[in-house]
């Protein structure tokens, strides 16, 4: 008999490997613009969005995408002016996040079990319409990701290029902030707040340990995504262990792994004798177009 | 008469209310190659980044092929060459992936590359003598094979206006003497150069007209100057190394 006749087992398994395909897609892009942590920035926005839902009894997601959108707009504004005391309203943008959020769900009449479904996901709670929304944001996530690769990879590459391109440098990096703080939110439902930005950016870090190139990366990250995903809702099944942490603790594992056999495999390169490599034939830059 | 390619007149110029170009006016025809020349720090790249409209002037207008840099909209016209990548990546990309980029101003963001895309990105590259190291990570490159990269980017978009930041500083002679190839080339099909050197080494026959920036003025503005000092001699090997330490320029009037 299998775990996933369970249909709550099954949506479970069918979210996370959602997630665990449109997060690192989306992360390496943030991880080549070395801001890998700001989806945990972002994250703590969220709870804002999350303890206002639960006090307001609407739907606490929508409002966690509402809080984390606009988090991710000022702190790409923030960016922008590249001013040093950007650093300082970071750090007040995010923990007034998470102070606020824990406020709110205080002041609500919901219980901390509520809010710790939110600090480390409830992915065995998804119910059918959050799938539903999982799906529809997940495939917007990807397919933005996917189909302007090029001019994402321009602008995260050298912005001040990427505009002499013509490129609509700010409507590039306001959808980036957009799809982050959407992520980060359907993220928080299978991972939890504190665990989003290892689903952004393990993958992404563990691809890169053997990738030569930007898109190689990107398809190897999405692959160990996917890999981490899946085998972490299984061992969750088997194991009885919390599902958001166990994708967590299996894409850390990959990296570890990898990054070993990567060490090794160097190793065993260096070891075996190299050819002398060839001078630079000058004729041949000469050549001109 | 030839038409203006790039003309900026009375561009004033600072950072935070401080003023680096004062009062500099600047005009650019078809088929020039136009060094701008200077100590460090005179405001060179600020004087370019300002012709791109990458920083805003306070006084003064520029034009890029008779149009207002900030209505410009035809940068499939123009390439650029920046002084250096910034912060760098995090994600390894290739040689061939970084040149792809300069595709975008042709193609616009949402159409995927074609084959035409993949063959002005292998010209591009056989102009800057890197061909074979296409699908090597662009961070396991020299300085000056890296700084090559960044030219083949601005090749590849097929510009008619390429514009420079010290290509050659810090470039090895073997870069350094590719570099010059691929200029040649490019002039010799009636491209327009506007190049800013610390020094113009083997890049001096073909430059057309220097202009000297100092003090925030156009000091000079005309034939190539000559070399002064221990630099000029003709054997003089000049290699700097990477960093933001530089020697005293050949230019430098300090
Ligand atoms: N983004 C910036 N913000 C503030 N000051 C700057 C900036 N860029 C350059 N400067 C200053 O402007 C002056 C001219 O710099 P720059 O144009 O880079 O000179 P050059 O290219 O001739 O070496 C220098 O004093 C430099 O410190
Ligand atoms: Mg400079």
């Amino acid at each position: 008999m299998s775990l996933f006749q369970y249909e709550f087992m099954l949506r479970a398994l069918i979210g996370a490997l959602i997630i665990g395909l449109a997060a690192p897609a989306l992360g390496i892009y943030l991880v080549q613009r070395r801001l890998a942590l700001i989806g945990d920035g972002i994250g703590h926005v969220a709870l804002t969005g999350v303890g206002a839902g639960l006090l307001f009894q609407t739907s606490p997601v929508i409002m966690a995408v509402i809080a984390a959108t606009i988090g991710a707009i000022a702190i790409e504004l923030i960016r922008e002016r590249g001013r040093t005391s950007g650093d300082l309203a970071l750090a007040l943008l995010f923990y007034g996040g998470i102070a606020g959020g824990v406020v709110l769900v205080g002041l609500s009449d919901s219980t901390s079990a509520n809010l710790n479904a939110y600090l480390f996901g409830a992915l065995t709670t998804t119910s059918r319409s959050d799938l539903v929304t999982i799906a529809v944001l997940g495939a917007a996530v990807l397919i933005a990701m996917i189909a302007l690769r090029p001019a994402l990879f321009a602008v995260c590459h050298d912005e001040e290029y990427a505009r002499v391109s013509g490129l609509p440098v700010r409507g590039l990096n306001l959808l980036l902030a957009i799809t982050t703080a959407v992520t980060v939110t359907i993220a928080m439902r299978a991972v939890g707040v504190l665990l989003i930005s290892a689903l952004m950016v393990v993958p992404v870090a563990t691809a890169q340990q053997v990738t030569r190139g930007f898109r190689a990366t990107m398809a190897a990250a999405m692959v160990l995504g996917l890999f981490a995903a899946g085998a972490g809702v299984w061992l969750a099944a088997v194991a009885d262990t919390a599902p958001g942490a166990s994708v967590v603790v299996l894409a850390i594992a990959s990296f570890i792994v990898v990054t070993l056999l990567a060490a090794g495999w160097r190793r065993i390169r260096r070891a075996r004798p190299e050819p002398e490599p060839a001078p630079e034939p000058h004729e041949v830059l000469l050549g001109g177009s | 008469m030839t038409p203006e390619v790039i003309s900026l007149t009375h561009g004033v110029v600072g950072y935070d209310g401080r003023p680096v170009l004062r009062d500099v006016s600047l005009t650019v025809t078809a088929g020039e190659v136009v060094a701008i020349l200077g100590a460090n720090g005179s405001g060179k790249s600020t004087l370019v980044r300002a012709v791109l409209g990458l920083v805003p002037l306070s006084a003064g207008a520029v034009t890029l092929f008779g149009q207002q840099v900030r209505r410009f909209r035809q940068w499939q016209r123009v390439g650029y060459v920046p002084q250096r990548l910034g912060a760098g990546s995090g994600v390894p990309a290739t040689v061939a992936e970084v040149v792809a980029s300069g595709r975008l101003a042709r193609r616009g963001i949402l159409r995927p590359p074609g084959r035409a895309d993949r063959e002005a990105v292998a010209s591009a590259l056989r102009a800057v003598g890197l061909a074979d190291r296409a699908k090597d990570p662009v961070a396991t490159l020299s300085g000056g094979q890296q700084q090559r990269t960044l030219i083949a980017r601005a090749l590849a978009g097929r510009p008619e206006l390429l514009i420079l930041d010290e290509p050659t500083a810090g470039v090895d002679t073997a870069s350094q003497e590719a570099f010059a190839g691929a200029l040649r080339g490019f002039a010799a099909d009636g491209g327009t150069v506007l190049l800013v050197a610390h020094e113009l080494g083997p890049l001096r026959p073909l430059i057309s007209r220097a202009v000297v920036v100092h003090h925030g003025v156009v000091a000079h503005d005309g034939a190539v100057p000559d070399p002064a000092g221990h630099h000029a001699a003709p054997d003089h090997d000049h290699v700097h190394p990477h960093g933001p330490e530089e020697p005293a320029g050949l230019w430098s009037t300090t």
